[in-house]
């Protein structure tokens, strides 16, 4: 390779902490992100835990009114933008480029860039913590609640700025995954043939693209607002805090289908797997994805009802939230029928699936009844809304996330996991979730408002919350079980073998864990369920199918790993981080902030002058 | 690839097979603009859901000049003429034609952004900042956000045109150069959106002793007729 003058060469260690730092392939970024999320997921059940107890009796003083409205505010926050959507693109990452075939996503660089960006901006969220200023406006933060002079101090500020760095991570992310499916199928995989979870992540990821900058928008204004004197949100020169609702459910009902298409596509998977059956009806079920998409743009105000929109408004959203509740009935009817008359095999990664669609199904029964504008004036901010959504976010996109985990375990690990204490994890988690968010129906429907911080005694509500406290400790048992069998089984689990479910898509035909170069000969797709094809024909001729043997990484191009996206990230953050710093004097943030561009722009300007490969590297000597 | 065989190769990258046969890049920029395309829509839906709403002036009636800004819109618009024939001599191997024409994008596009630079500085004096009034707050943002895309783009094509001089080569290819010109109008179409919501629409805009924008255009219609 010829040296470039000037330009730093590429790392060459595949090894050790710089090779994690700096590495572009697919499968250690999934790692990164499901490390890191799994670590917000705990941190996310702390914030949890601590309302649980705040609630589980009248009169409570254990926590303060200001450190609960951080609560619930870092609560939701966390566990939407960093739990849901990075447990989503763990997957993305690990799984996609293996489904269809592909060596690594479209973009690597772009792609460690994307994770870097994403957990610089995840501290940056927690900084609150330190400096003992927690955002404290709710995870919508709505209008004018979050203007000057009513969130004084910085909580506010870093939320806004370090969920526009997250923003940018998950375009990156989004702009990735797009181009990669549309753009690098082995050879035969048709957009008709790829696999539901691949599907599910293109409408994922298109969502993203195109919701992404609506929150981006509102965030500037909000931004401006508090930092610039800007007048979106100010009552008093005539600003309209109705513009941030609207602004931020246009975003935000698309960013649900977002938390949970991934989820719907992992289940999906799971189900034809343990039914032996193929998914029923496969192009009913991407067509209802897409549908879904397009119209989870003409729900949001449904989130609005009783803002004062008017009955046409109110009429009109009724009725599309109504509809949108079929392709969603069409998808769980598709995963009941592959199931009908299968030869169903209980394991873990199947009974989380069936948990999935068991609970789906109640969060979306009583996501319909608020559909219905006058019942939902009933409804609104109280603990009826906090049972629905966690009907779908826990009881749908969690179940999924720990089905995608269990079902995938022996592929990313090589090992695995103990099935008796899947099981019991299992259990846990659905008697812990069903105990911890039923009794919330009631409570809501007997009145109990949603964000307060404590109640009193003789509104019959205590009994609901002790319950629903007991709940969340049956859920965190249950963590406790899955994380010893994750922890445990990474070493002494029984090797897995290269196929141990007899699963349809491509990457179950590769030894387990994959090797790094994934395919060491592009696989040429037949049809739909690919591998099941491959194997039933070389059943056929009494044969079976082994996996994929193993060549030397060294002759396969693979992208080099690169320091740049790191300093990129570093830069990215750096810009918003910048802005929350003031020494004492206002003015210091803009140099501070600037200087985090130039170190974005020095990132971006090595990014581009890298050369394409290493001179020499170690691939395939670790 | 063994190393043996790259040992001697250009660092140019191979351009992959794809799919679509697209080049990733391309796709890349298309899905950018779509998300772009939202981007501006809700700065500029910002916009309009304030328009006549501020309570203090100035208004875009007392300040906005349609005719300096119709010069800069010219200049911007023939600024994409000139990327389509920057692409067209990239395409055919003109290095230098290519230069040519990517010089006279950048300056076009430094053209326009110093008449934003003036029209801003011009409403500063008038007494227009960015925290007077909901017009202030949505204009500035919208159209220096706008102002920023295209401040980005000229860094882009000064890149290029850089590329360009030094390697008489073969390099940037087509592809890269179409790949800016991509972004490059779309810009100019986000342009032609705000010219005529912001400008030839909302320009007229006056404060709310004078009505409604809609009172005003009926009561300049009757004047009209009567």
């Amino acid at each position: 390779m010829v040296t470039i003058t000037g330009v730093i060469p590429r790392p060459t260690t595949y090894s050790g902490l710089w090779g994690w730092l700096t590495t572009v392939d697919h499968k250690r970024i999934g790692a990164l992100y499901g490390v890191t999320a799994f670590f917000f997921f705990m941190v996310g059940g702390i914030e949890a835990g601590i309302m649980r107890l705040q609630l589980a009796q009248a009169d409570s003083d254990l926590v303060s009114a200001e450190w609960f409205n951080a609560m619930f505010t870092m609560h939701g926050t966390t566990m939407i933008f960093l739990v849901i959507m990075p447990f989503g693109a763990t997957f993305f990452n690990f799984l996609i480029p293996l489904m269809i075939g592909a060596r690594d996503v479209a973009f690597p660089r772009l792609n460690a860039f994307s994770y870097w960006t994403f957990l610089f901006g995840a501290l940056l969220m927690h900084v609150g913590f330190i400096i003992g200023q927690v955002p404290d406006a709710g995870w919508f933060s709505y209008a004018n609640l979050t203007a000057a002079p009513f969130s004084v101090g910085k909580g506010l500020d870093i939320w806004a700025l370090s969920l526009q760095v997250l923003g940018v991570a998950s375009l990156a992310a989004g702009f990735n995954f797009v181009v990669t499916i549309i753009n690098m199928r082995a050879p035969g995989m048709t957009l008709m043939r790829m696999p539901v979870f691949v599907w599910m992540t293109l409408v994922t990821s298109i969502l993203l693209v195109l919701a992404f900058p609506i929150i981006t928008v509102a965030l500037i204004e909000l931004t401006a607002d508090r930092q610039f004197g800007a007048n979106f949100f100010n009552v008093a020169a005539g600003g309209d805090p109705i513009l941030w609702q609207h602004l931020f459910w246009l975003f935000g009902h698309p960013e649900v289908y977002i938390l949970i298409l991934p989820a719907m596509g992992i289940v999906s998977e799971v189900i034809p797997t343990f039914s032996r059956k193929p998914l029923f009806g496969y192009p009913v079920i991407i067509f209802s994805g897409i549908v879904i998409a397009i119209m989870s743009w003409a729900v949001w105000s449904h989130h609005m009802f009783t803002v004062g929109l008017g009955p046409i408004a109110n009429s009109v959203f009724t009725i599309t939230t109504m509809l949108i509740a079929v392709p969603t009935g069409v998808k769980i009817f598709n995963w009941i029928g592959t199931m009908w008359q299968g030869s169903i095999d209980l394991r873990t990664p199947m009974l989380m699936a069936i948990g999935f669609v068991a609970l789906f199904i109640v969060g979306g029964l009583s996501g319909v009844s608020h559909a219905v504008s006058p019942s939902d004036f009933q409804q609104q901010d109280t603990y009826y809304i906090v049972a629905h959504i966690h009907y779908v976010l826990f009881g749908g996109a969690i179940f999924g996330i720990f089905a995608g985990i269990y079902y995938w375990y022996p592929k990313i690990t090589g090992r695995m996991y103990n099935e008796l204490l899947g099981k019991i994890h299992f259990w846990l988690m659905f008697v812990g979730m069903n105990l911890t968010f039923f009794p919330m129906h009631y409570a809501g429907l007997n009145g109990m408002p949603r964000r307060i911080y404590t109640y009193s005694e003789g509104f019959g509500w205590e009994g609901m919350n002790l319950l629903a406290t007991a709940g969340f400790f049956v859920l965190v048992i249950g963590t406790l079980v899955f994380m010893h069998n994750f922890l445990r089984s990474v070493k002494k689990g029984e090797p897995a073998g290269h196929d141990p479910w007899d699963a349809p898509t491509l990457e179950w035909s590769i030894s387990s864990p994959p090797p790094v170069y994934n395919f060491a000969e592009v696989p040429q797709v037949k049809g739909q369920d690919d591998y099941w094809i491959t194997k039933r024909q070389a059943a056929a001729r009494g044969e079976t199918v082994p996996a994929e043997p193993h060549i030397d990484p060294s002759t396969v191009h693979l992208p080099s790993p690169s320091y740049w996206p790191l300093v990129a990230a570093f830069g990215t953050v750096w810009i918003a981080g910048g802005l929350l710093i003031d020494f004492g004097w206002d003015y210091i943030r803009f140099p501070l902030s600037f200087v985090g561009g130039l170190i974005a722009i020095i990132g971006v300007i090595g990014w581009s002058n890298e050369p394409p490969a290493a001179e020499h590297d170690d691939a395939g000597h670790h | 690839m063994a190393h043996a065989e790259t040992a001697h190769a250009p660092p140019v990258e191979v351009e992959e097979a794809t799919t679509t046969g697209i080049n990733h890049r391309k796709l890349l920029m298309w899905v950018f603009l779509g998300s772009d395309c939202l981007f501006f829509g809700s700065l500029i839906a910002t916009y309009m859901v304030y328009r006549g709403q501020s309570i203090v002036g100035p208004y875009p009636a007392d300040i906005v000049d349609v005719p300096i800004t119709t010069i800069s819109t010219f200049v911007l618009l023939m600024s994409s003429f000139s990327m389509v024939m920057a692409v067209a001599a990239a395409r055919s191997g003109n290095q230098k034609r290519l230069i040519q024409w990517l010089l006279v994008t950048i300056v076009m596009g430094c053209g326009f952004i110093g008449f934003q630079v003036y029209e801003f500085n011009a409403f500063r004096v008038e007494g227009l900042r960015y925290e007077t009034n909901l017009f202030s707050s949505s204009f500035y943002t919208l159209t220096g956000f706008h102002g920023a895309h295209v401040t980005l783009g000229i860094f882009w094509l000064i890149c290029i045109t850089i590329i360009a001089a030094r390697n008489p080569a073969g390099r940037p290819s087509g592809l890269d150069v179409d790949i800016a010109g991509l972004y490059w109008h779309f810009v100019d179409i986000v342009w032609i959106v705000i010219f005529t919501l912001l400008y030839l629409i909302g320009g007229f805009d006056a404060g709310p002793d004078a009505g409604h924008a809609a009172v005003q255009g009926w009561n300049w219609v009757t004047g009209l007729v009567s």
